[in-house]
């Protein structure tokens, strides 16, 4: 995939400044990427870890997935990795423990998946 | 079962081992969103750029040290550690990326745009400017000089379009409509 005529035309075409929700695109496409950018900004308020840090752990993660990705390029997909690497490396949580409670969040009967 | 996607469940599962930890509050969670889709957008890079437009002395300061002139606006949002502002010129024409994620200034510029961060535009624009100029609209002279700035985690850029020719004739507001977010990128005149 590359930068399409349609997405440039589009982003060029953009004129008057509007809020970021008006400007071309939600800010986070879908809620769940608004909670780990949340979360990331949230944790690194309270001292969990320094902002570069987790930038380090980012680009750890773009570059991972850059080497080999020939999927649609998901950004906070890496974000989410990062952030989880980071907190595991500091030992606020472990992969294990992510791993059985999404599975528990997965068998929840529906109308609880919200 | 559950159909909700596996990112949004293991959002949903890392979130709620913070919580359990003590570490993170929901409600602290829910301000950054709304902060951030509510509140900071483009338009605190606009009243900086139309800033320097009417006002030569604080161009001057702009230039000079991004950081320290922006210090007034006291933007919410941080993480503009050191911010540089490069001005567009008949002779040259900044374009801002980060070849290695997704450096951004966010208290001026809100959250980046997806194509800001797609692999594409951080390798291209760096080794095909004009190019992917092209591709976003912008034309510009043979003899213009191009300039990437390449942001990082220490330093952030945002572009200082050039002054409407008919800014003298327009009012605080309509500079600021002219103002796009695309231009302090570099990507839009």
């Amino acid at each position: 995939m590359g930068l399409s005529l349609d997405t440039a035309g589009k982003f060029a075409l953009e004129g008057p400044l509007a809020p970021p929700m008006a400007n071309g695109e939600l800010a986070f496409a879908e809620p769940w990427q608004g909670r780990v950018f949340g979360m990331a900004w949230t944790l690194c308020e309270s001292g969990c870890f320094e902002w570069p840090e987790f930038q380090a752990s980012l680009i750890e993660a773009i570059a991972r997935h850059d080497e080999m990705h020939d999927d649609e390029y998901a950004y906070y997909d890496r974000f989410q990795e990062a952030l989880e690497a980071l907190l595991i490396a500091k030992g606020l949580a472990t992969c294990a423990g992510l791993e059985s409670r999404q599975q528990a969040l997965a068998e929840r009967p529906h109308g609880h998946d919200h | 079962m559950s159909e909700a996607k596996p990112q949004a469940l293991r959002a949903e599962a890392l979130e709620s081992i913070l919580i359990e930890r003590g570490l993170l509050k929901a409600e602290a969670v829910d301000e950054v969103i709304a902060l951030f889709n509510e509140r900071i957008g483009p338009m605190n890079g606009a009243q900086v750029v139309v800033k320097a437009w009417r006002d030569p002395d604080f161009k001057a300061r702009l230039l000079a040290d991004g950081t320290e002139a922006i210090k007034p606006f006291d933007f919410s949002g941080g993480q503009v550690d050191k911010l540089v502002v490069v001005e567009n010129t008949p002779n040259v024409h900044n374009v801002v990326v980060c070849t290695l994620c997704s450096c951004y200034p966010w208290a001026l510029l809100g959250l980046p745009p997806r194509w800001y961060k797609d692999p594409a535009y951080r390798s291209r624009v760096v080794r095909e400017p004009r190019a992917v100029l092209k591709e976003f609209g912008v034309e510009l002279d043979e003899g213009t000089e191009v300039r990437v700035w390449d942001s990082s985690a220490e330093i952030r850029y945002l572009v200082l379009p050039q002054v409407p020719e008919d800014a003298a004739d327009l009012s605080e507001q309509a500079l600021l409509d002219r103002v796009s977010r695309d231009a302090m990128i570099g990507v839009a005149l």
